[in-house]
């Protein structure tokens, strides 16, 4: 079973984003750029299935700009066996990606597709369902648990009220929730070895894609501050201001 | 203009979440109609019908739509969208899961967690965990929205919409379901409590969360939890709110052994008020809290609970 992993070059989770001034979007100049923290589970869960003797090979994909082989090396370092690197330097939408990501799948014909739920940046959680769309495959999103009944994924997902079990019919895109695994650190020994994997280099033309975005961006703002409150003394003075605010009682 | 909101519900009551999805619908113009999918659900139809702003209902009751799997649902969407200029649902985990589907088969770039509607083809959506708000115009013919609920109020129930049965579509059958774990509450629902009382990691035990039940009753609260507190195993994920779990805008957000990461921000900073209780002075939370108490939790949440039995509570 051949297993493909796309992963996403975002700005690091602990960072705190600053909005530019001219209000054209947020400021990546010098930031810690990182793999998707979803991506990272994403990896793991396809290394661990290659580890079980249940997948043969791992291949991660990344669609953006040069600086994005970083990420695939990452993915490579936790095990991942190839890289396909997309070029890009326009932001790619959800929509032209999951394009670009059913041309690959047609070309490497693999048996699950592994993505994160959703990016940290646009926070959109669609790419995965885009590309289970576009195949015309089963999808398991919010995955937290992926096992295997025959030829079927038999797929626990999160969903609002607690917990769902599916049985999915293979090939399969899966996209990976928090709870899925707890991803493993690239060891200095796998990080040189991963200098040596194959990182193919292509661009969404070599898909047919055209990456024109649908969606114009015309600003991005600071969401509204919160006024600063006030620090009580007491669990007393606290219930007193609650109950002056008109939130209890 | 004419706008299909697709229905949240358990097949037997109709989630909160779609009559504040319609709200937003409303604000694109023209027609607004009401898919219920699902499965016995007449009930469903019936409140969908009294929801204020919704001319038509449209109702298709077929096994393949009890589970509101992604499969058949974005199927029967998509089947319905020619009459439709725009596509809404609430941001929920159904709605997260079929949307994207049924967008992409439309060709269609959707636009996720709108939180204001400026005009039929332009929005504003949170991004990097609400750190920015980005304002978008669509160029697609065909629209396909999802709807942060805790940014838009619920439709009035004053509305008196025609029900009309339609066939189920073709079941695509690449999914079935097998079984669900929900867990039982008897508390409001998380996303439309009115006060939510929220664990972290200080919490320091799976039974350390009963002092927040005890708050919680008295209250008459939903409790939640950060990431810290559901990797640790001391609740349940589905009480998880943050960027990756629920997002909510209660009245009164009292968050306990909380120290206010991004993530957890992400979920819960619209709160009208933000009461923080931390023993750390520097803990992010108090840059966000109306209310900020430095004490340890072990000792101000009984405290508060003898404190609210005081004034009646």
């Amino acid at each position: 079973m051949k297993v493909l992993v796309p992963v996403k070059r975002v700005v690091d989770y602990n960072v705190k984003i600053r909005v530019k001034s001219d209000q054209t979007g947020v400021d990546l100049a010098n930031v810690k750029m990182s793999m998707n923290p979803f991506d990272e589970i994403a990896i793991e869960e396809a290394v661990r299935l290659k580890e079980a003797g249940k997948a043969t090979e791992v291949v991660a994909v990344s669609i953006g700009v040069a600086q994005s082989t970083e990420t695939i090396r990452t993915a490579l370092a936790m095990g991942a066996d190839r890289g396909i690197l997309v070029k890009s330097d326009e932001t790619v939408e959800p929509l032209n990606v999951a394009k670009i990501l059913k041309g690959i799948v047609e070309a490497e014909k693999p048996d699950l597709v592994i993505l994160g739920k959703q990016a940290i940046d646009d926070d959109s959680n669609q790419t995965g369902q885009m590309l289970a769309a576009l195949l015309g495959w089963a999808q398991g999103t919010f995955a937290s648990k992926i096992e295997f009944d025959g030829d079927k994924i038999l797929l626990t997902r999160e969903i609002d009220g607690g917990l769902q079990t599916l049985k999915l019919n293979m090939p399969t895109i899966v996209t990976a929730d928090l709870r899925l695994n707890e991803p493993r650190y690239a060891s200095l020994p796998n990080i040189m070895k991963a200098k040596k994997k194959p990182i193919d280099e292509k661009t969404p033309a070599d898909y047919g894609v055209d990456v024109k975005a649908r969606l114009e961006v015309l600003k991005v703002t600071e969401p509204p501050q919160r006024q600063a409150g006030i620090k009580v003394e007491s669990v007393e003075q606290l219930v007193s201001k609650l109950k002056e605010a008109g939130v209890i009682g | 203009m004419t706008t299909l909101v697709i229905a949240e519900h358990n097949n037997e009551n109709l989630n909160d979440a779609t009559a504040k999805a319609v709200t937003a619908a409303t604000k694109l113009g023209g027609d607004v109609h009401v898919l219920v999918a699902g499965q016995g659900v007449d009930g469903v139809a019936a409140a969908a019908a009294k929801l204020a702003g919704v001319s038509k209902v449209l109702v298709a009751d077929d096994a393949q739509y009890a589970h509101r799997t992604a499969e058949p649902l974005a199927a029967l969407v998509v089947s319905l969208a020619g009459s439709y200029d725009a596509i809404v649902t609430p941001a929920t985990g159904v709605g997260k899961n079929f949307a994207p589907r049924a967008a992409a088969l439309l060709d269609v770039q959707q636009i996720s967690e709108i939180i204001e509607v400026d005009s039929a083809d332009t929005f504003k959506r949170p991004i990097y965990a609400g750190n920015a708000i980005q304002t978008v115009k669509s160029t697609d013919a065909k629209k396909v929205i999802t709807v942060r609920t805790t940014a838009f109020p619920a439709a009035a129930q004053t509305g008196s919409a025609s029900i009309e049965k339609i066939a189920a579509a073709a079941n695509p059958g690449l999914s079935e379901w097998v079984s669900e774990n929900l867990t039982k509450s008897d508390r409001p629902e998380l996303t439309s409590a009115k006060i939510i009382v929220s664990g972290g990691r200080g919490m320091q035990s799976g039974d350390n969360f009963h002092m927040l039940d005890k708050i919680a009753d008295k209250l008459g609260a939903a409790v939640g939890a950060s990431r810290a507190a559901v990797d640790a195993g001391f609740v349940p994920n589905d009480y998880q709110v943050g960027q990756t779990g629920k997002v909510v805008a209660p009245d009164l957000y009292i968050a306990v052994g909380i120290s206010g990461a991004i993530q957890h921000l992400a979920g819960m900073k619209d709160s009208k008020v933000i009461v923080a209780i931390n023993k750390d002075e520097e803990a992010p939370i108090f840059q966000v809290a109306d209310y900020g108490l430095v004490a340890d939790l072990f000792q101000a949440v009984p405290a508060l609970e003898q404190e609210l039995t005081k004034i009646g509570l």
